[in-house]
């Protein structure tokens, strides 16, 4: 059953002459979802970008947006869709409000509507005040939300942004990033492609993670983390006798591994790892202050998003989430 | 039909919101108004008497040159300029399908050489006005034009879907039109049977019967095969994103 908003991708394969650019690609992504599209350069992201979003057809498998196949129903599909391309896609010669008028004609905003629909997607973007310079003018940042606010139009079901912060400078990118983040609500989807790594980990939900035309992972980046690592570890910083405090450590019921020591600072610095299902913080730090230390912090050892990909992409078998 | 209007719309906006259109619109006037000057000077100098072969058929042929040199320039930006702005990628992504882009960007094309043509004929107006003569074979000879124009239009859309270089399209659209003129210039390029299918395929050959007043079936019938024949390569050319995979 196909819901509104669902972007349903299987099997999906690309092949141009003897090159096979995309070898076997499914996801899902629900309604409302917001979910990172990840992938070095080659993977196959842009390949299968523009077969979801119909620009050319998948060699085989198939892919529906909202339900409408996007070959065969495609009028319907690309209705339910809005676009931001990486090349942001603008004529730069029009005003930002007669290039949104372009984009709602061409998307099919009945004309009494047109009006309101151009001033809500500025309003949205926060180029309004921009309504009538020439595209030519603006700043990247600005042509990014005009690039966006052209996405917005007729109110899609849902959303795919192919590296929105692209070629912007750090203060543009974080505008962006907020823009993003407050699109996505519960009844828009939202696919977003990035390289930069810490956008996708505070916008998105989950990730699709791409290498070598195949997806390696579909997961939230916590679960991957679980899933890459074989248990759970904290960092215990104390001072005292590093030799006792090992000791201390590996003594405590439900330990598995420690390793570390001295750090260049003098301080002790022991990774201690348990179980993913079990949380022994409390008796590590029982265990660190009984036995007469100085316990300065006990801090959770996280894969960053970009440990996780890179582990993956290294490890293109790493299995299917 | 509404995204084909919006695509024209859109493309006669960005002609006439910058000098690409008054500068050609200038040439084309320029150039136009001083062939049939000459021509007509020609004509009262040399005590002509039967106006369609001793004027309109000079006149029409010079008008062949001017939009020979002047459409090509209208044509070469169309689908080659969204190549390059990466618009088509969005336009490919629109609710809109490829032929109604085809046709928008043709219709636009079109529209503005039939205002080049409209103000060309203006002379022909104040002509009549000192002295009257018989509308019917001007008249064939602009359709001839018209039908002309509209084939050059058809082959630079076709050419200027081929690359994201404007000049490249332009050449490309030269280099086929001017093939379609010169084919049938040397009569040793082939066999009798060889010039005679030439003949059949000369753009200008078909052409020659409209400027001295004659309107055949066959010439109009060829015009739409070469119309119909380039705007449905332009259209394959695009979907040939399908297997190339260039976007």
């Amino acid at each position: 059953m196909t819901e509104r908003g669902e972007i349903r991708a299987e099997a999906l394969m690309k092949r141009f002459g003897a090159f096979v650019a995309v070898a076997d690609i499914s996801f899902t992504v629900s309604p409302g979802e917001v979910v990172g599209f990840l992938g070095p350069n080659g993977a196959g992201k842009s390949t299968t970008l523009r077969m979801v979003t119909g620009v050319f057809p998948p060699t085989s498998g198939r892919c529906t947006i909202s339900g409408h196949d996007v070959v065969r129903d495609a009028i319907a599909a690309r209705t339910a869709l809005g676009y931001l391309p990486e090349r942001t896609a603008l004529y730069t010669d029009m005003t930002v409000e007669r290039y949104l008028r372009f984009v709602g004609e061409m998307k099919r905003i009945a004309a009494a509507a047109l009006a309101g629909a151009v001033g809500a997607a500025m309003d949205a973007t926060a180029v309004a005040h921009m309504a009538q310079r020439p595209i030519g003018t603006l700043s990247k940042g600005y042509r990014q939300r005009v690039g966006i606010a052209q996405a917005l139009l007729g109110d899609p079901d849902v959303l795919i942004l192919d590296e929105p912060t692209s070629g912007l400078d750090p203060e543009q990118a974080a505008e962006i990033r907020t823009l993003v983040r407050g699109l996505a609500d519960a009844r828009r989807t939202v696919l977003l492609s990035s390289h930069v790594l810490p956008e996708v980990e505070s916008i998105c939900s989950r990730v699709i993670i791409l290498a070598q035309g195949r997806v390696v992972a579909v997961d939230a980046p916590a679960r991957l983390e679980q899933r890459l690592r074989p248990h759970r570890e904290v960092a215990v910083r104390a001072v005292g006798d590093a030799g006792a405090l090992l000791a201390l450590l590996r003594a405590v019921p439900g330990v598995l591994s420690v390793t570390g020591g001295p750090e260049p600072d003098g301080v002790l610095r022991y990774v201690v790892g348990f179980a993913h299902r079990t949380d022994i913080r409390r008796e590590i730090a029982a265990a660190v202050v009984g036995g007469g230390m100085g316990l300065l912090a006990l801090e959770p050892v996280v894969m960053t998003l970009e440990e996780i990909f890179l582990t993956l992409i290294g490890r293109p078998d790493g299995g299917e989430g | 039909m509404r995204p084909i209007l919006s695509v024209a719309r859109r493309e006669l906006s960005t002609y006439f919101g910058s000098p690409i259109a008054y500068v050609l619109l200038a040439v084309y006037l320029v150039l136009s108004g001083y062939f049939f000057y000459s021509d007509v000077a020609f004509f009262v100098t040399f005590g002509a008497q039967y106006l369609p072969t001793a004027l309109w058929r000079y006149v029409f042929l010079d008008f062949r040159l001017v939009t020979l040199l002047v459409l090509p320039l209208v044509t070469m930006r169309l689908f080659a300029e969204e190549r390059k702005l990466g618009t088509i990628e969005l336009l490919w992504t629109l609710p809109v399908r490829d032929f109604q882009l085809v046709l928008g960007k043709f219709l636009a094309a079109w529209a503005f050489f039939v205002v080049l043509v409209a103000l060309a004929v203006v002379p022909f107006a104040v002509l009549y006005v000192f002295h009257p003569f018989a509308l019917g074979p001007p008249a064939a000879a602009v359709l001839g034009l018209v039908l002309l124009g509209t084939a050059f239009i058809a082959c630079g859309l076709a050419a200027s879907t081929l690359t994201e270089n404007q000049v490249v399209a332009g050449m490309v659209t030269y280099g086929v039109l001017v093939f379609f003129w010169f084919m049938t210039w040397n009569e040793a390029v082939g066999s009798e049977q060889w010039i005679r299918v030439l003949l059949l395929l000369s753009l200008f050959d078909h052409y020659l019967p409209f400027a001295t007043g004659t309107i055949a079936l066959v010439d109009v019938a060829y015009f739409a095969f070469f119309i119909g024949f380039f705007l449905y390569a332009a259209l394959r050319s695009l979907q040939s994103r399908t297997w190339r995979g260039v976007v």
